[in-house]
């Protein structure tokens, strides 16, 4: 039995990002964007899903990020998460990996009992690839990135192969481990009619709490325990429910600021023209001889 | 604060041989120091590596750090990320700069979380300068340049309130220019001592083949994109490259479509070149991409949308259909270079 976390993100889909959803500050005004699933977090979960099947365990789904995140946990249902939770607060609004990898790793610290933790190599927002290496540091635990395969687990021990520059290696790390995940190393499995039908209208603690706030008729109190009566409470962890230090949270606990932010100039203007025709690629050909780069 | 404005570059090794990345961020380490009267260190971790270390007096090393014994002989994230976490917080340079490779980009992130150092991944430029920043004046701060959020914007980051300041960088972003004249070899040798918790991850074996594809060594690069819509079309590129006697390179659209292998991926995530001769196939030139190439000597664009922004940075466009044209170009060229 193998205990596993997976720290999933939801991203905003960077194929469609236009200046006007920037905030003056350089960040991104998320919400003007389409939110999709980071898809190396999806290899992730399905990796954890797989040794749950193959070793026995749990597989617990966290991600931070605003209220409307828990879409990815809902996802992660629908998978096969066994528990999902969302790590949420505006006072983590702002953060840099650092600041994330913090309230991360306390997360993971509260939520306990765990013998994996994975992530996604990187998110595509970013592309940094550094909250799990980071995450694995304040948690005092080894890493092993560049995931490429589970080879087998035993009683303490993991046996992985990653890719290194150049080629491969297989290493043997204690557990637990924090593991990052390559993008096409196991197609994520879709989704279950029968979880969707079940999950659908799982609900993190936040959502209920707006919920109760636009009807007055309903008691926040009575819907929470209606919810996880139901099982379809999405557990919810704030800033206080972590004791979390402020300082390390969020804008100021992060030490990258976005200093400046340019529109992309473009030189422009010395190009020429080349017809697609034999006559044009003939010219263009024998130009390039010219310039002694063909011939 | 006053600093000793010492800018460290992790030298990268792997054979006996520092990676080719290394030795271009001692190049644009030995630039950042002189920008802010300091001077460069290289840190060269490994085993039997006093040669490495002598090696980085050539790109501009003022001072090597050198750290050697058996069990460093290969990269492990423990061992590593402990010692230069004890160096860097004993000795706070002002800058760690890190190749971002999987090497620099597993080991930098847990040695910017220990020291609680800012890290910017990916950074297509460096610069020395002072800096405003909310009403506060800091001095020589290192500006951490890359395109984000898609490639519509760059982005400059700054770590103002840190005392060390770190930056990964992609292979071939900065250039490769060795002193004239060497400095003197000064190597401080610092003794490693073995921890439990080095072995906690072993390595059982590895393998490694060395890279055929050397793109940044190639005089002509023909590269395909996205806009190519299949494997399949994505052959004519191949066999523009094949006459033409070009390498072969993608952007990461056509490498995440699977039309090429990451190896000849070209921009920000990729290999950056500086070819004589660029051309670029169904590439709309996407800010990542162009990161990646427009310092090419001569850039061809061929792409169906005039609005693309390729044509923008290209010396020669040309607007149509590729499975047209590339053919028509393949047999013009076998004709005029018979």
């Amino acid at each position: 039995m193998f205990n596993s976390i997976v720290m999933v993100k939801q991203v905003p889909d960077t194929a469609n990002i236009s200046g006007k959803v920037m905030k003056d500050d350089g960040t991104v005004n998320r919400t003007k964007l389409p939110a999709i699933f980071n898809h190396e977090d999806r290899v992730a979960l399905e990796l954890a899903l797989q040794v749950k099947e193959k070793y026995g365990g749990k597989v617990t789904a966290i991600t931070m990020g605003p209220p409307r995140a828990s879409d990815v946990l809902r996802e992660c249902l629908y998978m096969g998460a066994d528990e999902t939770y969302l790590i949420s607060d505006r006072k983590f609004a702002g953060a840099d990996t650092l600041a994330t990898s913090y309230v991360l790793s306390e997360a993971v610290k509260k939520i306990g009992n765990y013998d994996l933790i994975f992530a996604g190599r990187q998110a595509i927002d970013g592309d940094t690839a550094q909250v799990g290496p980071q995450t694995a540091e304040k948690l005092n635990i080894p890493q092993v990135t560049y995931v490429e395969e589970i080879i087998d687990i035993s009683e303490n021990k993991i046996r992985i192969k990653r890719k290194i520059d150049g080629g491969f290696e297989i290493v043997e790390s204690v557990l637990p481990v924090l593991i990052t995940v390559l993008k096409d190393v196991v197609e994520p499995r879709p989704f279950s009619a029968k979880r969707v039908m079940a999950f659908k209208n799982a609900k993190s603690l936040l959502d209920i709490e707006q919920i109760a706030d636009e009807n007055s008729l309903l008691d926040k109190d009575k819907l929470v325990y209606e919810y996880k009566e139901k099982n379809l409470l999405i557990n919810t962890l704030t800033m206080d429910d972590l004791k979390l230090d402020i300082n390390r949270c969020g804008i100021s606990g992060s030490p990258t600021k976005v200093h400046k932010v340019e529109s992309v100039v473009l030189k422009g203007g010395s190009q020429v023209k080349i017809e697609p025709t034999k006559a044009g690629l003939s010219n263009l050909i024998e130009q390039l001889m010219t310039d002694h780069i063909f011939g | 604060m006053n600093f000793k404005n010492e800018v460290w570059v992790f030298i990268e090794q792997r054979n006996g041989k520092p990676a080719d990345v290394s030795l271009e961020l001692l190049c644009k380490g030995y630039k950042l120091a002189k920008a802010m009267n300091g001077s460069l260190k290289s840190v060269v971790i490994g085993s039997n590596v006093k040669g490495i270390a002598e090696e980085t007096f050539k790109y501009g090393a003022d001072e090597a750090l050198l750290i050697d014994h058996p069990s460093l002989k290969n990269f492990r994230t423990l061992p590593y990320s402990r010692i230069l976490n004890d160096l860097i917080k004993s000795q706070v340079p002002r800058i760690v700069l890190f190749g971002a490779t999987i090497t620099g980009r597993d080991l930098a992130p847990r040695v910017a979380s220990f020291t609680k150092s800012g890290l910017t991944a990916d950074c297509t430029d460096l610069q020395i300068s002072d800096v405003k920043y909310l009403g506060k004046d800091y001095h020589n701060l290192l500006l951490q340049i890359r395109p984000a959020f898609g490639g519509n914007i760059i982005a400059t980051i700054i770590t103002p309130d840190v005392p060390t300041q770190m930056a990964t960088v992609r292979e071939g972003v900065m250039e490769l220019v060795p002193l004239e004249k060497p400095n003197e070899i000064k190597i401080k040798e610092i003794e490693y001592k073995p921890d439990p918790v080095d072995d906690l991850v072993k390595i059982i074996e590895q393998h490694r083949e060395e890279n055929k594809v050397n793109l940044k060594a190639a005089p002509i690069i023909v590269a395909g994109g996205y806009g190519l819509g299949t494997k399949e079309n994505f052959k004519l590129v191949e066999e523009l490259a094949h006459t033409i006697g070009g390498e072969v390179a993608g952007s990461r659209a056509a490498v995440d479509a699977g039309f090429v292998s990451p190896e000849r991926q070209v921009g920000q995530t990729g290999v950056t070149v500086r070819p004589k001769l660029y051309i670029a196939v169904g590439i709309s030139g996407a800010i990542q991409h162009r990161a990646g190439m427009q310092e090419s000597n001569k850039i061809i664009a061929i792409n169906t949308d005039p609005e693309a922004p390729i044509f923008e940075i290209a010396h020669y466009g040309i607007v149509g259909d590729a499975m047209e044209i590339l053919p028509e170009f393949i047999e013009v060229y076998k004709h005029k270079l018979k």
